[in-house]
């Protein structure tokens, strides 16, 4: 059903199509004469020309619709908006002529008065310093709700350590398979490859020096200390916090979360501890094993390529790695975990009740996940060099 | 409101997998009736529902509109077929993004290639239509239930479409607001000719409005009456009336 584009006329070409005349039967009288098929495949004529006819002086408007032939919203829409105009005008108004669907229509359409809204763009026209200052009432305002999420964070914790928290011990088992041996894939993958491209910087800079096997230590410290971790981290926060955001939003959606609420249950305790168990458990691990997969990218990069023998490379390594290596990995790994857990329900918790909601959640919390991480990495990075470990 | 067969249902079977959902159902829908699809909770329907509106392939038999195999024609002209359809969904089903007039007027600017006034316009009138005159701003969230099923009827009907399927429209409404809908569906029916099926098991809603019924049975997988809801209530087999009378028959 494609329609042609409107003419503005009231005579549109075709023998079938819409039609209209007016006709003067009496004084103050007004006859609307309509014909042929009024409907939206057809050209119908425009509104405005047929207006000009409607006087402005008070009078009685009617219709004739013998020659009608098929109608639809086409005709319902003009007649609705030539209605309008008469009663701008002050014409009276006798539909006795309109086919009786045609007329129960219109009145229904007219019986709900029009709803007097303000309007919903007003947003739009504010001034930039405006909108500047509105976002940061939001952000002002988002400061007390994260802290106060925080806190019955930090309650619901104690309530585990006091063997009081409510949740069930599958929920976290199948947390940790999700958030744990199923990246293991992706973590390896990326790991890999950033092993590699650490092996090459270091190689490129070493070889001016001659010191191409301290590409191990390279690789071994910073895979192990620093880089496994963020790495780790923002592939968490894109796989893992993105996901808890948009449960828990569903959940909000659905009012599951109001029906823990209702039966006493914290959904904290019960829909969040146990996420960020899973991850505060399981992306040290994930470190350790993506600083292996690294150390492994750097020992092939540096065998095949760079003429490192296998066993120069190996003592290398375990000359670098000091133990203090592995635990600041594993507590970043296991802060990074926390933060994206933190973020991934905070906002999942704080969702509206749309579907777009649930994806400016799941968005929110990648943003938020990452941001968390970045900070959390310069500050430990800060505090473990000055307290040199 | 007896016609001529309009949409034509044979021995038509649905199934998830190797589960048997329903099977052997043959009926015939007239134009201009309000054919009720009833039976208890899990017996079908909606599966029946999304397979007289393509978006399930029966596991065997035919939907014909006015003759025309839906499932065994191509896709294009399966979508053609569909254009004819307008469907209210349970819930509304209502795209959370769109404001209610972008809602509306998605069909109309996708399938009729009319001027953005003129699409302004019928989404003006359809919304006036079903009481939401002013709501044109309004995203799906900011409305009550009630007004999300008739916004939902406002947008199946935008392409004046020959057969409307409601999915139990009366279900989380309290009851004016159900028989006001239930009005509504009539008034658009006695106006515009639209055959109307609607799947329900809210019993005033099936004795206030349908002409015609199946009741589709979850024991025997299976429909097990046919005919005008209020006969069924009185001279219908037992099992429906022991459903139309809640069981005190």
């Amino acid at each position: 059903m494609r329609t042609r584009p409107e003419e503005d006329g009231l005579h549109p070409a075709g023998e079938s199509g819409p039609r209209l005349s007016w006709h003067r039967p009496s004084e103050g009288v007004l006859t609307l004469v309509l014909a042929g098929r009024w409907c939206l495949d057809e050209t119908l004529p425009a509104r405005n020309a047929a207006e000009r006819d409607i006087p402005a002086v008070p009078g009685r408007l009617t219709f004739d619709t013998a020659a009608l032939a098929d109608w639809d919203s086409g005709l319902l829409t003009f007649l609705a908006g030539l209605l309008k105009t008469c009663a701008a005008r002050g014409v009276a108004v006798d539909p006795s002529g309109l086919p009786e669907g045609v007329r129960r229509l219109l009145a229904m359409a007219a019986a709900v008065p029009e709803q007097k809204v303000p309007p919903r763009n007003a947003a739009a026209r504010t001034s930039l310093v405006s909108r500047i200052g509105a976002a940061t009432l939001v952000l002002a305002r988002g400061a007390p709700a994260m802290l106060r999420f925080l806190g019955e964070i930090v309650l619901s914790f104690l309530r585990l350590f006091s063997g009081r928290a409510r949740f069930r011990m599958s929920d976290l088992w199948l947390e940790m398979e999700q958030v744990g041996p199923r990246a293991l894939p992706i973590v390896s993958v990326i790991s890999f490859l950033v092993g590699l491209i650490l092996a090459y910087l270091g190689a490129d800079q070493l070889k001016l020096v001659g010191a191409q096997i301290f590409i191990a230590d390279l690789v071994a410290i910073g895979m192990v200390r620093e880089v496994g971790a963020l790495m780790t981290g923002i592939i968490i926060a894109g796989r893992t916090g993105a996901a808890f955001a948009a449960q828990l939003g569903t959940m909000q959606v659905n009012e599951e979360i109001d029906a823990f609420r209702t039966l006493g249950i914290p959904p904290v305790d019960f829909l969040v501890l146990p996420r960020m168990l899973a991850l505060m458990l399981m992306v040290p691990l994930l470190t350790l094993y993506a600083g292996f997969v690294g150390m492994f990218a750097g020992l092939v990069v540096s065998v095949t390529i760079f003429d490192i023998s296998l066993f120069e490379y190996y003592n290398e390594t375990l000359r670098a790695l000091e133990l203090k290596h592995f635990w600041v990995g594993l507590s970043k790994g296991t802060v990074y975990g926390a933060m994206v857990a933190f973020a991934g329900c905070l906002r999942g918790m704080q969702c509206g009740r749309s579907a777009e909601a649930v994806g400016e959640a799941a968005t929110s919390a990648v943003v938020t996940g990452i941001l968390l991480i970045t900070v959390a990495a310069s500050v430990m990075t800060i505090v473990y060099y000055q307290l040199d470990i | 409101m007896a016609g001529r067969a309009h949409i034509e249902v044979g021995n038509l079977s649905m199934a998830y997998g190797k589960f048997l959902v329903q099977r052997d159902l043959n009926f015939a829908v007239s134009k201009g009736d309000v054919f009720v699809i009833m039976g208890g909770n899990g017996c079908g329907k909606t599966t029946l529902m999304r397979a007289l509106i393509g978006l399930q392939r029966p596991a065997a038999g035919t939907v014909r509109y006015d003759g025309e195999d839906f499932w065994g024609a191509a896709e294009e002209d399966r979508a053609r077929m569909k254009r004819r359809l307008g469907i209210l969904f349970q819930g509304g089903a209502l795209w959370s993004s769109l404001t209610l007039a972008e809602n509306v007027a998605l069909p109309l600017a996708e399938y009729t290639g009319l001027p953005p006034a003129r699409v302004a316009e019928i989404v003006s009138f359809k919304l006036a239509l079903v009481g939401l005159a002013g709501f044109e701003d309004f995203y799906p969230s900011e409305l009550s239930g009630g007004m999300k099923k008739r916004a939902g009827l406002a947008r199946a009907m935008a392409l004046d479409p020959d057969i409307l399927i409601v999915d139990e429209p009366s279900s989380g409404l309290d009851p004016l607001t159900a028989r006001r809908l239930d009005d509504l569906i009539l008034e658009l029916r006695e106006s515009l000719g639209t055959t109307i099926i609607v799947i329900s098991h809210d019993l005033a809603s099936i004795l206030a409005i349908g002409s015609d019924s199946i009741y589709l049975d979850a024991d025997t997988h299976t429909m097990i009456a046919t005919g005008n809801p209020r006969e069924a209530l009185t001279h219908g087999d037992p099992k429906v009336r022991h459903f139309l009378t809640r069981g005190s028959e």
